[in-house]
């Protein structure tokens, strides 16, 4: 292969990562070419789910306006199911909506797509439909991919394959993923007519809502999560295999035990559901980032390189995965030569704050990996509710003893303790 | 139409798929599953693939998900291969 036909950078993967670099590169003169394993660009990818706007505005001002996004979330709930209703905290902010909307609700297919078409806009090359198998590897240099018969090269190449990064692996950044590193999440997505949607959840047009629920998952470790799209709620779980596995129990009957509970089915009644997905998320955060993101002449990127944080309030990764493919393009625009592009990716993303943040919240996966967070804690928290709202012309204990009784039946006083523990400190 | 459980054939109906007919991304070897007392496998995937037949797991690699959980939960490693689908063939979401 002559050099003319060695591109500046090769990324695999069209998902948000891979597509936020090659606009970038794109943009500001780079040959890029962007390998995508799917048919098209996002349909292999699958949200909740949401995008927090900045990461857009940090590729170009003014790129939401034009995104095929869902709706403005100025909903934030917290819902916790009991055996027969449930607790939810709705927190209204129309601030969330103002000029650049905090965030929105989002579909990746139609995402992901539009996006590539704009990487494509500004002059990268993208190619769908081929599986990059292999990495080329000369003299301890990345120096391109294979895909079949065919090999690519690059001066750099970047690994924004997803979380099961074959690629990372390859490079040997990163061993395979183990059971407690991820958290499986499959989703519905049931179509609604816009004005059932906005009746439902007492939304305008253009305004949506973003739940987490817990204590919908049989006591597995995990939670449930639901957002409205302009014509369908996309509702699903999360939980951890490696739970689901020990108690025996099929992930795809609990969701649909989630979908039926008395506090969930009227949200989605007479809704059709229109796609089944499922994919697996970097719920470990911080801790199980590979310790190097680079070698000589290669990067990972997103959900490769497990950039991920979930608060238990705040889900966030495609955000993250945007951040990282702009600190990726910027690392190679300013490297002065393939041996600075990694070190300059890593300080970038300590510079646009993706390290710092992710470090702030690396112990909070200990509290939503509390085991009586998935059900004790959501039905206890619904009994103290049924107390304070019960009537039935008997004398009511008093208030502090029928606490603490209600407490005592779902948690020991050294179980509070511990947990509240664990609470304190992943802080 | 309304919103009811669903089997996961019925699930998986609703889906895109471009099934590789010549060649399987994902390769089980039985005799190692023979071993495997646990079976995760068995609960962990989303879109039920993995089935008990006879006491043997029986497998199907069309309707995949693509998503990786059997492979990182499999414990005897009965799962020899596990690699994505070639180019354009697989899971394609319309919605995702």
């Amino acid at each position: 292969m002559g050099e003319e036909e060695k591109f500046d950078a090769i990324i695999i993967g069209a998902g948000p990562a891979g597509t936020a670099c090659a606009y970038i590169l794109a943009r500001e003169g780079k040959s890029v070419l962007v390998i995508e394993r799917g048919i098209s660009a996002g349909s292999k990818n699958l949200t909740g789910g949401r995008l927090y706007t900045y990461a857009l505005e940090l590729v170009e001002p003014g790129l939401h306006a034009e995104a095929p996004l869902e709706r403005k979330v100025v909903r934030e709930q917290i819902m916790m199911l009991g055996a027969n209703g449930a607790l939810t905290i709705d927190y209204l902010d129309y601030d969330f909506k103002q000029e650049v909307p905090q965030s929105y609700s989002i579909l990746r297919a139609p995402f992901d797509e539009w996006f590539a078409a704009k990487a494509e806009e500004q002059g990268a090359m993208v190619a769908p439909g081929i599986l990059v198998e292999d990495l080329i590897i000369r003299d301890n240099k990345v120096v391109g991919v294979k895909a079949g018969e065919d090999e690519m090269y690059a001066d750099v190449v970047i690994a924004a394959d997803g979380i099961n990064s074959f690629m990372a692996q390859k490079a040997g950044l990163r061993s395979d993923l183990t059971g407690h590193m991820v958290g499986v999440g499959v989703k519905e997505v049931i179509e609604l007519p816009p004005d059932v949607i906005q009746n439902r959840f007492n939304l305008a047009t253009d305004e949506g809502t973003a739940r987490m629920i817990i204590g919908c998952t049989e006591g597995i470790q995990g939670g449930g999560f639901l957002y409205t799209n302009k014509d369908s709620v996309s509702l699903g779980i999360v939980f951890s295999p490696e739970a689901a596995a020990k108690q025996g129990k099929s992930i795809h009957e609990i969701h649909q035990n989630f979908k039926m509970h008395p506090a969930i089915y009227p949200l989605i009644g007479d809704g059709n559901t229109v796609e089944y997905g499922a994919h697996l998320v970097p719920e470990s955060g911080w801790r199980d980032v590979p310790p190097k993101l680079y070698r000589d002449g290669f990067l990972v990127t997103g959900d490769a390189a497990g950039f991920c944080i979930n608060t238990g309030t705040i889900l966030r990764g495609i955000d993250l995965a945007i951040v990282s493919g702009v600190a990726a393009a910027r690392a190679v625009m300013k490297a002065a030569d393939s041996t600075a592009v990694g070190p300059a990716y890593v300080k970038e993303l300590e510079q646009l704050g993706l390290i710092p943040t992710m470090k702030m919240f690396a112990g909070w996966p200990d509290i939503v990996a509390i085991p009586r967070m998935a059900e004790t804690y959501p039905r206890l928290a619904n009994e103290v509710l049924r107390f304070m709202f019960t009537v039935d012309g008997h004398v009511p204990e008093k208030m502090p003893k029928a606490m603490r009784a209600i407490v005592k039946r779902h948690v020991s006083m050294s179980q509070l303790i511990s947990d509240g523990w664990k609470g304190v400190t992943s802080v | 139409m309304t919103v009811k459980k669903q089997g996961p054939e019925e699930l998986l109906g609703l889906n895109k798929f471009a099934v590789d007919e010549d060649e399987p991304h994902i390769v089980i070897d039985k005799d190692v599953c023979a071993q495997c007392k646990n079976k995760p496998c068995l609960v962990v995937c989303p879109a039920v693939l993995y089935t008990l037949k006879d006491g043997a797991i029986n497998f199907d690699y069309a309707g995949c998900l693509e998503c990786g959980t059997c492979r990182v939960m499999c414990e005897k490693k009965g799962i020899v291969k596990w690699t994505y689908p070639r180019g354009t063939f697989g899971v394609a979401f319309r919605y995702g």
